[in-house]
């Protein structure tokens, strides 16, 4: 199948050091990649880049057969290409309902509307609340997320992520800071995405990363060390290598 | 599901009454105010006239600090465009109709709001107030140099409004001029309600909080916080504009650093981010300086200092915004 997603020969350098070095990697439609490595392997960074956050020094990145390198992130968010992040940024005053709700309506193109409410508009509230409902924060909608706990507001960050209705989906730990009495429902919406849809997945806990992935991606220090099966992954010497010392802590990070 | 879906719309449904009502008693103590002011001080019109035009002004920067969080020290060069404008046309074309000259304010003020918008939002921080105070000196600088268009430092003189819709004649009392103000500041107090919360309000607000996200959602940054300009500029302008239909003269401090910087001070002193903040602010300073000016000529500048130290100090979110979450902490006690 063609790539949706296309990233070649990628590289960051931060005073001096290559923390993402020659990554190249694509993705088709349908995809389930995890991409998993040591703390500071570069795979935030890496989403950056991708994302237009941050500019790389040098290489490309297409979509959908689009060279989008020298687009801003606000570009290449219209485009398709859509992340979550792993600090969850959220607007503190703000409720998870009316966020959602600008998510749905920047996606539908109605976000620019001056005289009109968001709460008159029957469509917008019934799908954020679903969505709200789905990740288990519906109770929430009409707080102020600076009033909510963390681990829900790792559940909004994901909500924000799937009602923008990308082609392209990149989680950072989308699990992570959330208890464990609510990985299922992180697990169980992930699960339920459109199964055109290329999802990359950063995650510490394997045994997520198992039940999701079906193709595995290593960095470590910012190159690609493993680009395979979930079977191979944990036999792969250089994985092993990559890990040691650090793999018994990773697993216990989530 | 269903039950979930009609328990919320209930509750969407009671939230918006909510709202409405919150912005029904928001008008009615406006007017209230109004008609106590004007029975109470028949002879001060005038300076309750000013008060509403500057009120404006305030309006207007709240828009982009308080709601966009930009740091402006020149949101004057709006106000003066607005006057400048409408005592323009005036005074060399002819157009002395109240309602073209305050069209031709408005437009004049969102034209100056889109070109400081243009300057001021390529920096950040101390940078774009450093921007921001350069534009009002270029701005007051060049009106005093086209003194043909401007009477320069003199002020724009022979501005002579027509009687409004051919029926209310602009009074030595200032009657007219007053009630005219507090029509224009309901009208723009209830479109700026509607915008603050509308999507497009959303959008503005949540720049302010993270602009990062923001552009994760695929909504332009700029885009947003220029057309917030330009809407600032257009309620900036209203406000000069009705300070010159009203003073029937216009003169350059209406395009002066220091009256952006005492319209900051008015609105830190109510509070930023709400409309109301803007114009209790507007109310309480301006009227704290006038009492003050003329029971103490001498030191009213430091009395004036002092409450605005003891504000920042001691009710930091603003007059009130600090009595609203004083409203909300006992709000919750009480639930
Ligand atoms: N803005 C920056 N300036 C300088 N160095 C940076 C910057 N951002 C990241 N780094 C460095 O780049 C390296 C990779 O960081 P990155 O956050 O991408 O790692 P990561 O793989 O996401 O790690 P984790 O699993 O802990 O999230 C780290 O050594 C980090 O200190
Ligand atoms: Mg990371």
């Amino acid at each position: 199948m063609s790539a949706i997603f296309d990233v070649r020969n990628l590289k960051k350098m931060f005073g001096g050091l290559a923390v993402t070095n020659d990554v190249s990697l694509s993705m088709a439609p349908g995809d389930r990649v995890a991409l998993i490595g040591p703390n500071g392997a570069g795979k935030t960074t890496f989403v950056n880049l991708v994302t237009g956050n941050i500019l790389p020094n040098s290489g490309t990145v297409t979509l959908g057969g689009e060279d989008v390198t020298r687009l801003g992130p606000t570009e290449r968010v219209r485009r398709g290409l859509v992340r979550s992040f792993q600090v969850t940024r959220l607007f503190s005053e703000m409720t998870p309902e009316e966020h959602v709700a600008l998510a749905i309506l920047q996606r539908e193109g109605r976000s620019g509307k001056m005289f009109a409410s968001h709460r008159a508009m029957p469509d917008v509230m019934n799908e954020a609340q679903a969505l709200l409902a789905k990740l288990g924060i519906a109770q929430l909608a009409h707080h102020r997320v600076s009033e909510i706990a963390y681990g829900q507001q790792r559940l909004l960050e994901l909500a924000l992520a799937l009602a923008l209705k990308p082609k392209v989906l990149l989680l950072d730990e989308p699990a992570a800071g959330v208890p464990q009495s609510d990985t299922a429902r992180i697990e169980q919406a992930i699960a339920d995405l459109p199964s055109d849809l290329a999802v990359l997945m950063i995650e510490h806990d394997m045994d997520l990363v198992f039940r999701f992935a079906r193709r595995v991606i290593v960095l470590a220090a910012g190159e690609i060390i493993f680009d395979g099966s979930p079977d191979a992954v944990t036999k792969d010497a250089r994985v092993r290598q990559a890990y040691l010392g650090s793999y018994a802590d990773a697993r216990s990070v989530a | 599901m269903a039950l979930l879906a009609n328990s919320d719309t209930i509750s969407t449904a009671g939230d918006r009454r909510a709202r409405l009502t919150r912005d029904a008693i928001g008008v009615l103590v406006i007017l209230v105010l109004a008609a106590v002011g004007y029975f109470l001080f028949p002879n001060n019109l005038a300076l309750l006239t000013r008060i509403i035009a500057i009120a404006l002004l305030v309006l207007s920067l709240d828009l982009v600090t308080g709601y966009c969080g930009v740091a402006t020290l020149g949101h004057a060069a709006l106000f003066g465009a607005g006057a400048y404008g409408a005592g323009i046309a005036a005074a060399h074309f002819g157009i002395t109709d109240p309602i073209a000259m305050l069209a031709v304010g408005i437009v004049a003020g969102a034209l100056a709001g889109l070109v400081s918008g243009v300057v001021v939002l390529r920096a950040h921080g101390l940078p774009q107030l450093v921007l921001s105070i350069a534009i009002v000196h270029l701005a007051h600088e060049a009106a005093n140099k086209a003194s043909g268009w401007t009477g320069g430092s003199d002020g724009l003189a022979g501005i002579m409004p027509d009687a409004v819709f051919g029926l209310w004649q602009f009074d030595l009392w200032g009657r007219t001029a007053y009630v005219f103000g507090i029509v224009l500041l309901l009208v723009a107090f209830v479109i700026l309600r509607q915008i603050v919360r509308s999507p497009f309000g959303m959008l503005c607000r949540g720049i302010k909080q993270d602009p990062v996200r923001v552009r994760a959602m695929g909504a332009s940054v700029h885009g947003t916080l220029i057309k917030m300009y330009a809407i600032s500029g257009a309620v900036a302008g209203a406000g000069g504009a009705l300070n010159a239909i009203s003073t029937q003269v216009v003169g350059l401090d209406s395009l002066s650093f220091t009256m952006s910087a005492e319209a900051l001070v008015m609105l830190v002193l109510g509070g930023t981010g709400s409309l109301y903040g803007a114009l209790i602010g507007t109310i309480s300073f301006l009227w704290f300086e006038d009492v003050v000016s003329a029971a103490n000529p001498f030191h009213w500048l430091t009395i004036v200092g002092a409450l605005l130290i003891a504000v920042v100090l001691f009710a930091p979110k603003g007059l009130y915004g600090s009595f609203a979450a004083y409203l909300e902490r006992r709000g919750r006690k009480g639930r």
